[in-house]
């Protein structure tokens, strides 16, 4: 169960931080694009949204 | 080097914070602007196009420098490949470079008393007896506080400011464009004096492909879908294989790549709390059907501001005050783009043929009606085709 970011395709864009439901994603001057798994819950409209396939969402899988 | 108190403090510098911040400072309130990238304007998550009468209902007297090239007009091209030509035979608009403009924007903001400075993020807001206060903040490494009667928050489509506040303005992942865009240089362009557009699911399902010409060999190649996914490819994946199957196209270089969010509607009701006021992208104020939002941010900038001024001088920053300006925007701008949102949702709802049709039955000035959103003439149009009928039914 993860949410990941690939930073070599990331641009930093900050289109998704936009979309996240929860507010849990954070982009920073000096981190780049952050997610606070206390507030995430894996929805994916992120790994959605992405104009360049940069994030991954994996849900657990039971 | 920034005061611990301000009338007002202005989250983002783009063209909504600076016209908000500007007013502010005109009239007499003590303002600060915070941005947090290294330099206002850039890097630029936009086609840069601002149409000639945008410019003239903002009063502003942009310097040369800001603007990469005059438009005359459009070339639409329907999936069929069938092309449409909007010739308005003067200028008619500007593709800019949003590195200047944004960067003039903030100046005469400057230039009117509002005290801007970059590199400055904002961490949290201030809030006191359910009343924003003011907002905690970051300098290199210095962190600070500011004290404040009004935040504004003009930071843009991740905005965070009024979340924080507790004001939901998550917007539904269907109003959300995906954008990507590369500025390129060494192409072939039709006309580098007309915006040209590509219709069809094939290579922008609910959206379209733009090149908005910078100069005679070079323009913003770039293109929005619709954000919800479920394409199987990515917005830059789209971009590219459509770059493959334009030889003009293909053989030039990258100098930029831009890519974000783009809000398509999905407007607020209330874009106010106690002492808090929500501008721009961060508002959704962008018009839904070509995802322009440099106008929008500037007009609910310049009415926010005159909003928190008189709620300033009486005092009273409450959100029932400040509500004057959900009153005033939904008045002049809103009311218009939620119709215009609504015709966005036929529009992606129609096929391949339905646009191919739709272009066949139109010529060039229908389609600028269209764009502005008279859907009344438009089906008035569309009835006299009888296998345009149905879509005419839709728009009404």
């Amino acid at each position: 169960m993860s949410w990941s970011i690939n930073r070599e395709k990331c641009i930093t864009c900050g289109g998704c931080v936009g979309t996240c439901p929860l507010a849990a994603l954070e982009l920073s001057n000096n981190h780049g694009l952050e997610c606070d798994a206390k507030l995430c819950n894996l929805c994916g409209i992120c790994e959605r949204f992405c104009p360049v396939g940069a994030i991954r969402v994996e849900k657990e899988k039971k | 080097m920034l005061d611990s108190e301000y009338d007002v403090v202005v989250v983002g510098a783009g063209p909504g914070g600076s016209a908000t911040a500007k007013r502010c400072a005109e009239l007499g309130l003590k303002t600060v602007m915070l941005e947090k990238r290294l330099s206002v304007g850039s890097e630029k998550r936009c086609g840069e196009g601002l149409s000639a009468d945008a410019v003239e209902k903002l009063g502003q007297k942009i310097p040369r420098y800001c603007i990469m090239q005059d438009i005359n007009g459009a070339l639409v091209y329907a999936p069929s490949g069938k092309k449409i030509t909007i010739d308005f035979g003067k200028t008619a608009g500007y593709i800019l470079e949003r590195k200047q403009y944004d960067k003039w924007l903030a100046e005469e903001a400057a230039r009117a008393g509002v005290k801007v400075q970059a590199k400055t993020s904002v961490t949290g807001i201030r809030k006191e007896n359910d009343f924003v206060k003011g907002v905690d903040a970051e300098f290199e490494s210095e962190k600070f506080s500011i004290n404040s009667k009004v935040v504004v928050a003009a930071d843009g489509v991740e905005s965070k400011v009024a979340r924080w506040a507790g004001l939901n303005t998550t917007n539904k992942l269907v109003n959300i464009d995906s954008g990507f865009q590369y500025e390129m240089v060494d192409i072939e362009i039709e006309d580098p004096h007309k915006i040209i557009l590509y219709f069809g699911n094939k290579y922008s399902p609910r959206g379209y492909l733009w090149i908005f010409p910078k100069g005679e060999d070079k323009a913003n190649v770039g293109i929005g879908i619709g954000g919800a996914g479920g394409y199987g490819k990515t917005a830059r994946q789209f971009l590219e294989e459509w770059i493959g199957t334009m030889p003009g196209l293909k053989k030039g270089s990258i100098t930029e790549v831009n890519a974000g969010g783009i809000p398509v509607g999905g407007f607020l009701d209330n874009m106010v709390m106690n002492g808090l006021v929500i501008v721009g992208d961060a508002a959704h104020q962008v018009n839904p059907i070509h995802g322009g939002g440099m106008k929008e941010a500037a007009i609910a900038g310049k009415i926010a501001g005159e909003v928190i001024a008189e709620g300033i001088k009486a005092g009273d920053v409450s959100q029932k005050k400040l509500s004057k300006y959900n009153d005033l925007w939904w008045k002049e701008r809103g009311n218009h783009l939620a119709k215009v949102q609504k015709l966005r949702e036929v529009v992606e709802k129609m096929s391949d043929d339905d646009f191919n049709m739709l272009v066949d039955a139109l010529s060039g000035e229908d389609l600028v009606d269209f764009t502005h959103g008279s859907i009344g003439k438009l089906a008035k149009i569309l009835m006299k085709k009888p296998k345009l009928a149905l879509l005419a039914r839709h728009l009404l």
